[in-house]
């Protein structure tokens, strides 16, 4: 990959990862090296490593990167991105791909996007995260049987006073909210 | 000395014991926290991965609302440090991005200028502004012959690199060698612990926290230390379903890094929030650091 520069080279979805990746353009730079995948504490798991997931960006295969698990089983840990040879920021990439996936509802066999949309709600509504209400509602949702398993311990956790019962409301909920109402427009119009 | 302060969500009632032991701790070596009036979630890792735009400004309405007379914002959470100080970065890099967040802010009547504030983790500001001479002089009750292992975990770590190692920290592993623990050395310090993993794949986020439980076993830790309340809740309130999961009999404690602390500067276990833990640390308090304190 290290034959391109910057600019109109490169698969068109190499061009779109870049641009939406804040320091994309060190993409091309990849040498197929490995470390990444090396590092990482779910590359076992993953269907493509981030090195290989690199490849495919390059060869265009849109469809292919944006329906793998890769970028579900990345925990954000940045291991990969401080140990990477050419600085690509690669967690941001994994960021980017998420994003791409979600918009275009091309993620596969993950509840990844359903939690991230039950967080936001929450976030939008109280301003404050509410796990109770984050994990009732997002179990209920999407894991019903798996919310068997969690009583035990939500309710040790309640009983050490760890768990609450009501979300916390920020004072100024409306300046937040006309906050994310503005950025979601100039997001959509750029 | 002052700072801002971003408490984060998980203070408020699940990492309780965190907030507790960092508010005796802060007045035990003579700072002060100013809590950001109304501060917002950070957006954890979902926001990003839904909307980049959006989530920083969510991010930048905390800069926003930090007193004008303060510069330095801390925060107890990784992943809330990370959110806070990678959106200031971002700001300060990328023209575009800082033009459109503070149109939205705006929206709200604020605005922030990238670089203002200087966005720490609470564990820098106690190492580098107090250091070892001021922190052992207040040493009442030595830790000694307690085994700790200090657990970084990533975000604070990685990817921004401050003046620690980003594979081998070793800023808690000194603070609390000045609080006279042994300090395990053990090789999966600053490895991850899943974060929200638990949420999307179990087994998978259940491996990940066994190869850190194995590891504090094996190199006969006494209890981790932790320095965010992500790291804490995956450690502690899921130890219980990994040794289901895997048929193993872990039994770690698991506190935060200023409970110790706090027990080390001569306070009771009570107000550093001891007790909340799932996994009880008051068997290896009572067993080791007994005999020369009233614990």
């Amino acid at each position: 990959m290290g034959a391109h520069s910057e600019g109109n080279h490169g698969s068109a979805f190499l061009r779109e990862v870049i641009a939406d990746t804040p320091g994309g353009e060190r993409i091309v730079h990849c040498l197929q090296c490995g470390s990444c995948g090396g590092s990482c504490p779910s590359g076992a798991d993953m269907q493509y490593t981030p090195r290989t997931i690199f490849a495919m960006i390059n060869a265009n295969q849109r469809d292919a990167v944006l329906s793998a698990n890769t970028m579900w089983y990345c925990v954000s840990c940045y291991l990969c991105m401080t140990r990477c040879p050419q600085n690509i920021p690669i967690t941001d990439v994994m960021y980017a791909l998420k994003r791409l996936a979600i918009a275009e509802g091309k993620a596969r066999g993950t509840d990844a996007p359903a939690l991230a949309k039950t967080f936001t709600d929450i976030l939008e509504k109280y301003g404050r995260s509410f796990e109770l209400g984050l994990a009732s509602r997002y179990y209920l949702l999407n894991r019903p049987m798996a919310m068997m398993k969690m009583g035990p311990m939500g309710l040790s956790m309640f009983t050490r006073g760890r768990m609450a019962l009501l979300p916390t409301k920020i004072k100024n909920l409306d300046q937040l909210q006309a906050i994310i109402k503005k950025a979601r427009e100039l997001g959509e119009a750029s | 000395m002052k700072y801002a302060y971003y408490p984060g969500c998980s203070m408020e009632c699940n990492a309780a014991a965190y907030e507790m032991s960092t508010q005796v701790v802060a007045r035990a070596l003579g700072f002060k926290l100013v809590e950001v009036d109304d501060w917002n979630c950070c957006g954890a890792t979902e926001f990003f991965s839904q909307d980049e735009l959006t989530a920083s400004a969510v991010v930048a309405r905390n800069l926003a609302l930090v007193a004008p007379e303060l510069n330095q914002l801390v925060a107890p959470c990784a992943a809330c440090y990370l959110n806070l100080a990678k959106t200031d970065r971002l700001m300060q890099d990328n023209a575009t991005i800082n033009a459109k967040v503070n149109e939205a802010l705006a929206a709200g009547g604020l605005k922030y200028k990238a670089g203002r504030v200087r966005v720490r983790h609470l564990l820098d500001v106690i190492y580098q502004d107090f250091g070892e001479e001021r922190i052992r002089e207040k040493v009442v009750r030595s830790l000694e012959g307690l085994r700790v292992a200090p657990y970084y975990g990533c975000q604070v770590v990685r990817p921004i690199k401050g003046d620690d190692s980003t594979e081998y920290p070793l800023h808690m592993d000194e603070l609390f060698k000045w609080l006279g623990a042994e300090v395990v050395d053990y090789p999966v310090k600053a490895h991850c612990c899943g974060g929200h993993m638990t949420q999307i794949s179990e087994p998978q986020a259940f491996e990940l926290i066994r190869r850190l439980l194995q590891s504090a076993v094996d190199y006969e830790a006494d209890m981790i230390l932790c320095m965010c309340p992500m790291c804490q809740l995956n450690l502690d309130a899921y130890q219980s379903r990994v040794n289901g999961f895997f048929g193993t009999n872990f039994r770690m404690p698991i506190v935060y890094f200023t409970q110790m602390l706090g027990v080390a500067l001569g306070f009771e276990l009570k107000e550093l929030g001891f007790g909340k833990e799932l996994v009880s640390a008051e068997p290896a308090l009572r067993a080791k650091l007994a005999q020369r304190a009233s614990v």
